[in-house]
């Protein structure tokens, strides 16, 4: 449950509006109330057939509520709308702003396609919270009390009556479906995972089992499957309407008791015919109000599990602790050196167990490895995705280097380049994609960068250039443009140090090849790090080594390196730092 | 927007009971609302007339048994939609798998196979509401009005045609307005759904943006954005939400002068209470169901947008190839001749291949190559008859016997002559074995473990593994895919970039295999981007 409230928390700027919500909803929902209670009242008065004008009162009062109600459903809803798009402008501020302190790094966990989906739809359900669970809870909430007062002024009894018989309606009923909904989740679960696995199994492979002549026999098999898990829906849709049933029959009970009691007091003399008539016929119309609650009920179940992975997300800790102060890196060309590094993703194993490499200013460094060796870990401990566990990496310059530790993290990026194999296209123009590498570039900056990344002929083709759409992650592009297109936006940021991770990987063998030239001819100068399993293209490298275990050690056959070094620093002292304050925590 | 869609009907059985049922449970709904209003008109007014509670026992049983009745009619209406729901969802998912599996292997069946996906694993449960909630309501809002304004005509017809007066505005204001806030309405889903783009691409980007220090400033611009779209939207809104303002206001009013009315003639003596009571607690009941319907408008539309999805894929044509005939065998090995053969894409000018010319005889390996976007893969997917050449001709004879179009030949006998291994071939959860019977089902444990030797992989059969078969490397994957296709003695073995980007062992025994396969009397194609790759082959054809 905390979840769910811990998540209302987060919607601070919709509090107004939907605190207008509530008040228009109290409205609405009262006069529809106090309608039904005074043309009861009408109706049972007249019969005693009184000068018209004792009814005036009661005729403007019923023509008033019957006016006031539309108007104010109408203010609840907008009012209710606009305060759930601010809600839900709030949650995505928030959830962003974790995701950027946590992303690639802190949420590892998790694939990127799974992760992205839920936050889209938990963040888009959690709306439903406020609008279909928070609102309508809160007017029927205050009606009903509002409502037992008013009867229990009339007929304590039947005060308590209706008390007992909203409570059934308010509180259980929607409790046992929520409970049922949460149950059937569970019940189906087993089926329907196992749906899901084989389905995607058989469209995925659908073209090599027609081939095989095995497609049939798989879509049988998933037809069984498939009954299976409608048996298993069909099962748990006897207790589905429990809930709605059992609203239902506290409303009658509401007014068969009224009815009762009433008459005992009529007998007695308490109470007078058209108040009677009210107490009998003005549970009708709370009961519908509260009786809505027990189906919204059931998506209270789904909704606390999207809470609860919002939560995981502003829980999640960070993995890197940020200094309180920046310190500056070393100016003119710089290099750097890994000492003892010990690292892995957050929750995960340490893939990195003692990495030691030095690389001189301007130099390229090959790093190869197979998959699963620690590469990616190695390269987001570089641009400080994650922080080592043990061991340094320091910044080295001419004249002092920097522990990068003691640099903010956005700091060491803006010198730290980082190219990926899934460098993200954004589904925008081609200026747009390349501008978030400096804001402040213009057109001629960003034709240079994308010149010198081999796509200036591209561009020059296009019709719209610049302006063009480059399609939902890039799509609008061949493989090679969009990994030229991520090397032309590291141009434009030009940072002094550049870490590439698998730049060639998803390319096809000749566009690899022409990519890794271009990458590496592009960057000339710089200090690279290329971290790659393919062995096969690294021209042009000035060394090679191999990741293994954990470690870096001399590869045993690398065809084109010009010389091989091993892993460890060649410098012996180190440079003194930069500055007093400079120096990682564990020197 | 159609409340249901009449293709629904079609494709899903189950609908069509289910409105059946509903409209039975609809109309006992609607006289146990006339029976209750009764009840409590004549309790009441029996109370009041007599001054005692005297004779009430009968009726208050009577109320408690038309409550219960009312009870087990919403709950066997959840009941019937739920299980409703189960049945159309489940058949929608078997025609659409089925629809998407076999439709052949070019781009659009691709696209088509994910959006079936992720229908099927969860975009589909958008029907539960849809059936559970919004048809029934949309039944009782045909049939209680109805049930209730008759039983109403029959003891006021002033009161009756107050509300038949009014009754029918609801619809009618509420199409209006629906028409004029349609296109707005519309857009809204689309700005709704283009800003959950936006914020997947923000997320999905965010290492990207983060190592240009661009993380933190998305923030603000996921709020601004946010932002921008409730203000456009709440524009809109105040229009959409018009309709519901008239139909409140239309229910209201018109409950209201019933109310005033019944009372004014009940003064003047024209009514007698039990009739002025029973109409009253009878006049809001014709419009609580549609009053309900418009509250479940969400579940509506996305139960709407979810079957459109579907009954799109499941009415667009689609292309059946491949005729009754059998693959000839008699007469020697296979050969197979394409002539001009040509593929069209669409958005792309030039049709790839164009205008392929080749044969490949049984016992020798050819090479095909060129680079991407010359069409080897649709060429692969021509011959193995996963789709239909846009021009052209591919003829199977067998040794010096005549040749047959394969467009006359039943595909299921063609692909039992045939083998192939695909780059990212396809590895079912199970164990090595498993995988290696979907080539041969017959297969024995030493047949297996020869194919496994042939290309030089060494697994053990009882081996596991996971979906995607992730925890092979790539090279062990197509090897495995390789010892398959051995398996298959078949007669045209496909290799599509087998050995791009593997390692030399595994390259050399993919090739080894290959040959043997050829000798064995087996036509061989094997493609691959550059013509290095292509050095075991006896002859190499350039694609381009």
């Amino acid at each position: 449950m905390n979840e769910l409230v811990r998540v209302l928390r987060l919607g601070r700027s919709g509090r107004g509006r939907l605190a207008l919500a509530v008040c228009a909803g109290v409205g609405a929902t009262g006069a529809a109330v106090a309608l039904a209670g005074v043309s009861a009242w009408l109706i049972a008065r007249a019969a005693e057939r009184p000068p018209v004008l004792y009814l005036m009162v009661a005729i403007v009062a019923v023509r008033a509520f019957g006016l006031s109600r539309g108007v104010l459903r109408y203010v609840e809803r907008l009012a209710g709308h606009d305060a759930a798009f601010r809600v839900l402008a709030d949650v995505r501020a928030t959830v962003v702003d974790r995701l950027a302190r946590l992303l690639p790094g802190g949420a590892r966990a998790m694939s990127r396609g799974e992760m992205t989906a839920r936050f889209v739809g938990d963040v888009d359900g959690l709306l439903d919270l406020w609008v279909r669970v928070v609102l309508p809870g809160a007017v029927a909430g205050v009606v009903a009390i509002a409502s037992v007062v008013a009867m229990a002024l009339i007929l304590p009894v039947a005060g308590v009556v209706l008390a007992t018989t909203l409570v059934l309606a308010g509180v259980v009923a929607p409790a046992v479906a929520s409970r049922w909904s949460a149950t059937a989740q569970r019940t189906i679960a087993p089926d329907r995972g196992e749906y899901q696995r084989r389905v995607l199994e058989v469209l995925d492979g659908a073209a090599e089992l027609t081939v095989l002549g095995r497609l049939d026999e798989r879509l049988d098999e998933l037809d069984r499957l498939d009954g299976s898990l409608r048996r298993a829906e069909a099962r748990t849709s006897f207790a589905a309407g429990i809930g709605s049933a059992i609203a239902v029959v506290a409303a009658g009970a509401a007014i068969v008791g009224s009815l009762w009691f009433g008459a005992a007091a009529i007998e007695r003399g308490d109470l007078g015919g058209p108040a009677f008539a009210v107490i009998v016929l003005l549970p009708f119309a709370v009961h519908e109000a509260v009786g809505a609650l027990a189906p919204v009920a059931a998506a209270l179940p789904g909704l606390r599990v999207s809470a609860r992975r919002v939560c995981e997300v502003i829980d999640a800790p960070d993995p890197v602790a940020e200094p309180a102060e920046s310190a500056d890196l070393p100016d003119g060309p710089i290099g750097l050196e890994i000492r003892g590094l010990r690292a892995g993703w957050p929750g995960g194993p340490m893939v990195l167990d003692g990495v030691d490499l030095a690389v001189a200013a301007g130099t390229t460094v090959a790093i190869v490895g197979p998959s699963g060796a620690g590469k990616s870990t190695l390269a987001a401990a570089l641009v400080r995705f994650i922080d080592p566990t043990a061991g340094t990496i320091v910044v080295t310059g001419a004249e002092c280097s920097v522990d990068t530790r003691t640099v903010v993290g956005d700091e060491l990026r803006r010198d730290m380049g980082w190219c990926t194999q899934d460098a993200h296209v954004f589904d925008s123009t081609l200026r747009a994609n390349l501008a978030l590498a400096d804001p402040a570039a213009d057109d001629g900056a960003i034709l240079a960068a994308l010149t010198g990344a081999r796509l200036g002929s591209f561009v020059a083709s296009l019709p719209e250039g610049l302006d063009t759409m480059v399609g939902e992650h890039g799509r609008a592009l061949s493989g090679g443009e969009r990994q030229r297109l991520g090397l032309a936006r590291l141009l434009l940021a030009d940072p002094r140090i550049v870490v590439f991770d698998e730049p060639t990987e998803h390319l096809d063998d000749d566009t690899a090849r022409a990519v890794m030239h271009d990458l590496l001819d592009a960057t000339a100068g710089r200090t690279v790090i290329v971290i790659t399993h393919r062995t096969d293209l690294l021209r042009g490298v000035d060394r090679v080594v191999a990741l293994r275990d954990g470690r870096l050690v001399e590869p045993a056959e690398v065809p084109t390196a010009a010389n091989l070094v091993c892993g460890a620093p060649t410098d012996a002292g180190a440079p003194s730092a930069c500055r007093s304050s400079i120096g990682g925590p564990d020197r | 927007m159609k409340p249901l869609d009449p293709r629904l009907l079609r494709h899903a059985r189950a609908t069509r009971s289910m409105l059946v049922a509903s409209a039975a449970l609809g109309t006992a709904v609607g006289v146990a609302v006339v029976a209750q209003a009764w009840v409590i008109a004549t309790a009441v007014s029996r109370v009041i007339q007599r001054g005692s509670g005297e004779a009430l026992a009968p009726l208050v049983l009577a109320l408690a048994a038309i409550v219960t009745v009312r009870a087990l009619l919403v709950w066997m209406q959840e009941v019937v939609s739920r299980r409703a729901s189960a049945s159309v969802k489940s058949s929608l998912r078997r025609q659409l798998v089925r629809a998407a599996a076999t439709s052949g292997d070019d781009a659009l069946a691709r696209t088509r196979r994910s959006e079936v996906a992720a229908l099927a694993i969860g975009g589909l449960d958008a029907l539960d509401d849809y059936f559970g909630k919004y048809l029934p309501q949309l039944v009782l809002a045909v049939v209680v009005p109805v049930i209730v304004v008759a039983q109403l005509g029959l003891v006021d017809v002033t009161a009756a045609v107050t509300v038949v007066l009014t009754l029918p505005l609801i619809p009618v204001f509420m199409a209006l307005v629906g028409r004029t806030t349609e296109a707005s309405n519309r857009s809204r889903w689309r700005a709704l759904s283009r800003l959950s783009h936006h914020f997947l691409d923000v997320i999905e980007g965010m290492p990207t943006l983060r190592s240009f220090g661009r993380g933190a400033a998305q923030v603000q611009q996921v709020r601004i954005s946010t932002d921008r779209y409730r203000s456009t939207t709440m524009a809109t809104l105040r229009i959409a939400f018009l309709s519901s303002l008239v139909l409140e206001l239309l229910a209201t009013l018109s409950v209201a002068l019933v109310a005033v009315g019944v009372g004014l003639r009940l003064v003047d003596g024209g009514l007698d209470l039990r009739t002025g009571l029973f109409v009253i607690v009878l006049a809001p009941e014709a419009y609580l169901p549609l009053r309900q319907v418009g509250a479940h408008y969400h579940a509506s539309a996305a139960g709407v947008a979810a079957a459109d999805a579907a009954l799109a894929i499941l009415e667009s044509p689609s292309s059946h190839l491949g005729g009754s005939e059998r693959v000839p065998t008699s007469g020697g090995p296979l050969a197979i001749s394409l002539d001009g053969v040509s593929v069209d894409h669409t958005g792309r000018g030039r049709p790839a291949p164009d205008r392929a010319t080749l044969t490949i005889h049984g016992g020798e390996v050819v090479g095909l190559a060129g680079p991407s976007g010359s069409g080897k893969s649709s060429l692969v997917s021509v011959l193995l008859g996963l789709r239909s050449p846009d021009r052209g001709s591919i003829r199977v004879a067998a040794g010096s016997g005549a040749p047959i179009d394969l467009g006359e030949v039943d595909p299921a006998d063609w692909h039992r002559h045939v083998a192939w291994v695909d780059q990212h071939p396809f590895v079912c959860a199970g164990t090595i074995a498993d995988n290696l019977r979907l080539g041969d089902s017959a297969a024995d444990v030493v047949e297996m473990r020869r194919a496994l030797e042939a290309v030089g992989l060494g697994l053990a059969l009882d081996r596991t593994v996971g979906d995607g078969g992730d925890e092979l490397s790539a090279g062990e994957r197509r090897r495995l895919a390789m010892a398959r296709a051995l398996l298959r003695r078949a007669d045209l073995v496909v290799l599509d970039e087998a050995t791009a980007g593997l390692d030399t062992v595994s390259e050399a025994s993919i090739v080894r295999a290959a040959r043997a396969e050829a000798d064995r009397g087996a036509a061989v194609l094997m493609v691959a981007h550059r013509p290095a790759a292509l050095a075991g082959a006896d002859r190499v054809v350039v694609l381009g």
